[in-house]
């Protein structure tokens, strides 16, 4: 999508929606101050509403910012003009996904499809099947595997795939689901 | 009292301790669990930051299973009660995505099932009254810390059943069984939830953040409600410590196994086995005869 147009268009979807009406922020920085995931960013909450708005959306969608976020909502339950900020966050990752401004090695995007496609096979995660993934994608292979024996030996993580789902169910929510995007 | 229960898939995985208490508490004070049939995967925190459309339909398929057993949802996973109350939400108000969702799951459903969390379910249905009297081992004044996280809190709108910036069920439920509560200022601070495995460093200094403060409260454990905390604050306490040079040592606990531990049930029957730093302390602060 070519640069102004994207930029517009980011801005057209938030204000769609009263409680994602960013165009409301005063830069107050009660978002920024209690945004746990702040001090790694490189942008923190208040400036991401100031990019946007000022139709500097790429940079927004082409941040760590968005994936640091954790949807912890502090920004939201904070906010004195009512903006779901967690909800922009939402919204801004997943234009990252659609415009493909998701900087290649980003592990959060990465966790999240390992996530989903364990959900999508099983109808529930499979922690194992769903950390294999994630670790062959993003190379974090070492990560954890100390710990892998005490979990095991503890019973705390499920060794075969759960069962019980209604798998057919799932399967069809996520095709409709999908080809709707 | 009976409920309609989703466990989520953490409670058949890293969370089975607080499966086991979960189940073993409510047995005790007659609250009866009956697990939806053929739940699935609520979508967490990856489902709505990737798919609108999925985040929502995913937790309908379950409120929809939910319907006709007539009672209340209650869960004790902090997200997937944060993405079932948020998918009621979305489906009680007209809207694009509402349709969507009635067109994948091919029926409305209109945000009419409730969906409660057990501490919600064990302070307001129950009654602190009632709890108490099924006290057999008060916890001794147990100094604990509280901690809620934030998807059981925030935002208002979505969870509401405790303050969104100072909560005091799970205190005041600490209180009834014989613990002490510490006054502390990290109650709702965020653990760093899912970085735990893709971006660590900083969920490890969100995660010795809370420890830190807990311990400075003069805390002896902190009781938790949502499994991806527990795991950040106990699995995750040591290379948290570390990463920073510290040194902490802080039994995190599920509240339905404090809560166990005080109506009497064995340590074994609540999972306590199963915590990563020794609750051994714990245990002989409120007189459980050690048997490990």
């Amino acid at each position: 999508m070519e640069n102004s147009k994207l930029e517009e268009s980011v801005i057209e979807e938030l204000e769609r929606r009263p409680e994602m009406r960013i165009s409301a922020c005063y830069q107050c920085q009660k978002c920024a101050s209690g945004c746990p995931i702040g001090f790694a960013s490189d942008w923190l909450p208040s400036q991401i509403i100031r990019l946007i708005l000022v139709g500097q959306a790429r940079e927004v969608l082409s941040s760590r910012a968005i994936w640091l976020c954790l949807s912890c909502s502090a920004c939201t339950a904070r906010c004195p003009m009512g903006i779901d900020l967690a909800q922009v966050m939402d919204v801004l990752r997943r234009r990252a996904i659609e415009e493909g401004t998701v900087p290649a090695t980003t592990p959060e995007a990465i966790f999240n499809e390992s996530f989903l496609k364990s959900v999508r096979r099983h109808g529930r995660v499979y922690e194992i099947g769903m950390l294999t993934r994630f670790k062959m994608r993003s190379g974090a292979w070492m990560r954890d595997m100390e710990k892998f024996p005490t979990m095991v030996a503890k019973g705390k993580i499920a060794l075969l795939p759960p069962k019980g789902s209604d798998y057919d169910a799932v399967r069809k929510i996520f095709e409709r689901a999908e080809k709707d995007k | 009292m009976k409920y309609a229960f989703f466990p989520g898939c953490s409670l058949d995985s890293t969370a089975r301790d607080f499966r086991k208490s979960t189940e073993a508490v409510c047995e005790r004070l007659g609250i009866e669990l009956e697990e939806i049939p053929g739940w699935i995967c609520c979508g967490s925190s990856p489902g709505h930051a990737s798919n609108s459309t999925l985040a929502v339909a995913l937790p309908v398929f379950n409120l929809l299973k939910a319907e006709p057993m007539g009672c209340d949802v209650v869960t004790t996973c902090a997200a997937c009660y944060s993405r079932l109350r948020a998918a009621n939400d979305e489906m009680s108000r007209e809207s694009d995505l509402r349709q969507r969702v009635d067109e994948v799951m091919g029926t409305p459903y209109r945000g009419t099932v409730r969906v409660r969390h057990l501490l919600d379910v064990l302070v307001n249905d129950l009654g602190l009254e009632l709890i108490r009297d099924y006290v057999e081992r008060p916890l001794n004044g147990l100094k604990v810390a509280a901690y809620y996280g934030c998807l059981l809190t925030r935002p208002s709108k979505i969870v509401a059943f405790d303050d969104p910036e100072h909560p005091t069920a799970l205190d005041r439920l600490l209180s009834a069984i014989g613990a002490k509560p510490v006054e502390w200022p990290a109650k709702v601070e965020c653990c760093g939830a899912g970085l735990s495995l893709t971006s660590p460093d900083v969920m490890q200094r969100l995660t010795l953040g809370i420890l830190e403060m807990a311990e400075r409260a003069g805390a002896e454990c902190l009781a938790v409600a949502c499994p991806l905390c527990q795991s950040n604050l106990d699995l995750r306490q040591r290379e948290s410590a570390r990463a920073a040079g510290h040194d902490v040592s802080l039994p995190v606990l599920y509240f339905t196994q404090l809560l166990g531990l005080a109506l009497g049930l064995e340590p074994e029957r609540l999972g306590l086995n199963k915590l990563i730093v020794s609750p051994r302390r714990i245990l002989e602060r409120v007189s459980v005869a050690a048997s490990r």
